[in-house]
């Protein structure tokens, strides 16, 4: 399997007048051709902030370290002349905001259009047939019509089908979606994850997921990574994750989705606490405020990604970041490695 | 649209009946009248003169008479400007004065624009803060100073233009004017389009159309400013209007015959059908520029519906 994206330490930074605030703070993954990819966190975990870092996109406040390759070059840092090449192209986005994604005094045919001509030196009348094309693809109705409207004549779920299908005229090899149902209501949810699960096998795309919903990963993805403070918790295939979570967190996250096939509960289950105020992250385990099986250690070492159960194992499949021996067994893993923060600390003072 | 705009002219019918009934009855409940003077005037002159012109008639009585006439195009005869109707200071007047506005607005929307955009663009950079400076001063310093000075560097001490009048009528006499004119809505206009910008360059489409791949010049043009300029075309309806009918000041001390020194002028001398000639050509232009403001919007925004 070859990588479309390699990520290696990546960190996104925001200058504040507060302060500066560490959205993303060094992590490292591979997309791999045709593969999808699920990015779960809450709020404020840094989710998009990733992936807008890897495009390019960040608010002009923030800025990049660390590396994010796509085939082999180096997108950070990189001119936007030579940006432009890629994304639209290589790499497309669609985004949770469909109402406000789409310009709203172009009519969506041009808006289409534009994406081919840029990228692919299209004529206006070919760029055309292949946005209807595209626009048939995610099932429109009266596809042709639809060309000539501008956004506001059409519902929420149409124009988030239609940002689907701009993403994909150029055939891209990497899809990120950021929470692209988030916005729309549930029946129309699921349409379009039922569009985005047969494009998966339509296009050779690999597809990243970023989400808050842990129904939406489930029914699409083959991995997925879970992230909390800036920083991957846990990461497994949909089976590990779901059937053994490794980590307090995403046992937590698990624990409060309603399920439908359980006895009535009195109350949903939620994490106790807040998420982590990004400009003052503890400097240990992020989530040591919050959890249940919190010791020292939490509070002075950080833990890294490590093999879930055989703690010496390469880094492959299910990883955590937690000392804990297992679910089943909250004691301090003694081999767990981290970082010490306290010695960290002691040395730069 | 046409259906919209002919109802919009209608329904300007009865706004200009009030503006020029409310003018009419303030002005004559405003002490003193037109034959006021220090040197004071035989009664039986006056009583003459006011007979003359129907001042001696009750208010109301007047406003039906001069309403009646005006209804029928004749505006009466100036009471300050003798042997002249007021139909014929306007309309002598007008043109010089929408030339200079027409000029003043073109510079300003061009230069502005511009300027706007590009400290947009570089927001919070030197060129921004240039601007930006710029655009403060242009605001702050009042015509009647920056007109003179103007002439002092460009008309004296370089000796470039002409410091005053029309002369011969050709565009040399009228760029210190035009520009005199034009400079604070230059820094108004600039204004307004970097703060459009810099709003609509946040908003969620740029950031897709900058996701799609599209180049920086693409972005501006085409995705962009339609939206950022709606502020500048709803200041300009009503500047323009402002524009047009002359600037008291600039006409002053470029020593030219538009129509802007009328409004004070008439105003002065309690020249009752002057002052409301200026009033009648002022409130129409606003009623049709606000209304031009709404068909342009309708164009730059496929949102906006008419009905």
């Amino acid at each position: 399997m070859t990588a479309v994206l390699e990520v290696r330490d990546l960190k996104v930074r925001f200058a504040t007048p507060d302060g500066e605030v560490s959205a993303v703070n060094g992590v490292s993954f591979d997309v791999n051709e045709g593969e999808c990819v699920g990015i779960v966190g809450e709020s404020g975990s840094g989710k998009s902030q990733l992936f807008m870092s890897v495009m390019g996109l960040l608010a002009k406040n923030g800025r990049t370290l660390g590396s994010a390759k796509y085939r082999g070059t180096e997108l950070v840092g990189m001119p936007v002349k030579a940006l432009n090449k890629i994304r639209g192209d290589k790499i497309a986005m669609i985004f949770q905001d469909s109402m406000t994604g789409l310009t709203p005094h172009l009519r969506i045919g041009k808006q289409m259009t534009e994406v081919l001509v840029q990228h692919k030196g299209m004529s206006e009348a070919d760029a055309r047939k292949r946005a209807l094309e595209m626009l048939n693809l995610v099932r429109i109705p009266e596809a042709g019509r639809r060309l000539a409207q501008y956004p506001h004549e059409l519902s929420g779920g149409m124009r988030q089908r239609i940002m689907i299908a701009m993403a994909l005229l150029c055939e891209p090899e990497l899809l990120i979606a950021d929470e692209p149902t988030t916005a729309l209501d549930v029946t129309v949810q699921a349409q379009i994850l039922d569009l985005m699960a047969d494009l998966k096998t339509v296009t050779k795309a690999a597809i990243v997921l970023i989400t808050h919903d842990l129904g939406t990963v489930a029914g699409l993805c083959d991995k997925v990574q879970v992230m909390y403070g800036g920083r991957f918790m846990e990461t497994g295939t949909v089976q590990e994750i779901f059937y053994k979570p490794a980590h307090p967190y995403t046992a937590g996250l698990l624990a409060s989705m309603p399920r439908l096939t359980e006895e009535r509960q009195e109350k949903l289950y939620a994490i106790p606490g807040q998420p982590p105020n990004l400009q003052r992250l503890p400097k240990a385990c992020p989530f040591q405020e919050r959890c249940t099986y919190v010791h020292d250690r939490c509070i002075d070492e950080l833990p890294v990604l490590r093999q879930v159960g055989d703690a010496n194992a390469t880094l492959t499949g299910h990883t955590k970041a937690c000392h804990l021996v297992s679910l089943q067994n909250p004691v301090s893993a003694p081999h767990a490695p981290s970082i010490n923060v306290a010695a960290d600390e002691a040395r730069s003072a | 649209m046409l259906s919209y705009a002919v109802r919009r002219l209608l329904e300007a019918i009865p706004t200009l009946l009030v503006i020029v009934a409310l003018s009419f009855f303030l002005m004559h409940s405003a002490p003193g009248g037109p034959f006021d003077s220090e040197r004071v005037l035989p009664p039986e002159i006056e009583a003459n003169l006011k007979a003359a012109y129907n001042l001696d008639k009750p208010v109301w009585q007047q406003f039906a008479i001069y309403l009646g006439n005006a209804l029928q195009g004749d505006f009466g005869p100036s009471f300050t400007y003798k042997d002249f109707t007021v139909s014929e200071l306007i309309s002598t007047g007008f043109p010089v004065s929408l030339k200079l506005g027409l000029s003043a607005v073109t510079l300003a929307v061009i230069i502005g624009c511009t300027l706007g955009i590009l400290a947009a663009m570089r927001q919070n950079t030197k060129t921004d803060y240039t601007v930006m400076g710029f655009a403060m001063v242009g605001i702050t310093i009042p015509n009647f100073v920056m007109a003179p000075l103007l002439t002092l560097i460009f008309g004296i001490y370089l000796g470039l233009l002409p410091v005053a009048g029309l002369g011969d009528g050709s565009i040399r006499n009228l760029v210190l004017p035009v520009v005199a004119l034009a400079l604070p809505q230059i820094a108004i206009v600039s204004r307004l389009t970097r703060g459009g910008m810099v709003e609509v360059l946040r908003s969620n489409f740029v950031r897709t159309a900058h996701a799609k791949g599209l180049p920086e010049h693409l972005i501006i043009t085409r995705h962009t400013l339609r939206a950022a300029l709606l502020p500048v075309v709803s200041y300009l309806g009503p500047a323009i209007a402002g524009l047009v009918t002359g600037s008291v000041v600039i006409e002053q001390i470029f020593g030219l015959p538009g129509i802007g020194r009328y409004f004070v002028q008439g105003a002065i001398n309690r020249d009752y059908t002057l002052v409301m000639g200026t009033v009648i050509t002022y409130g129409s232009l606003i009623v049709l520029m606000n209304l031009l403001v709404d068909l342009v919007y309708g164009l730059m925004d496929p949102r906006v519906r008419y009905d």
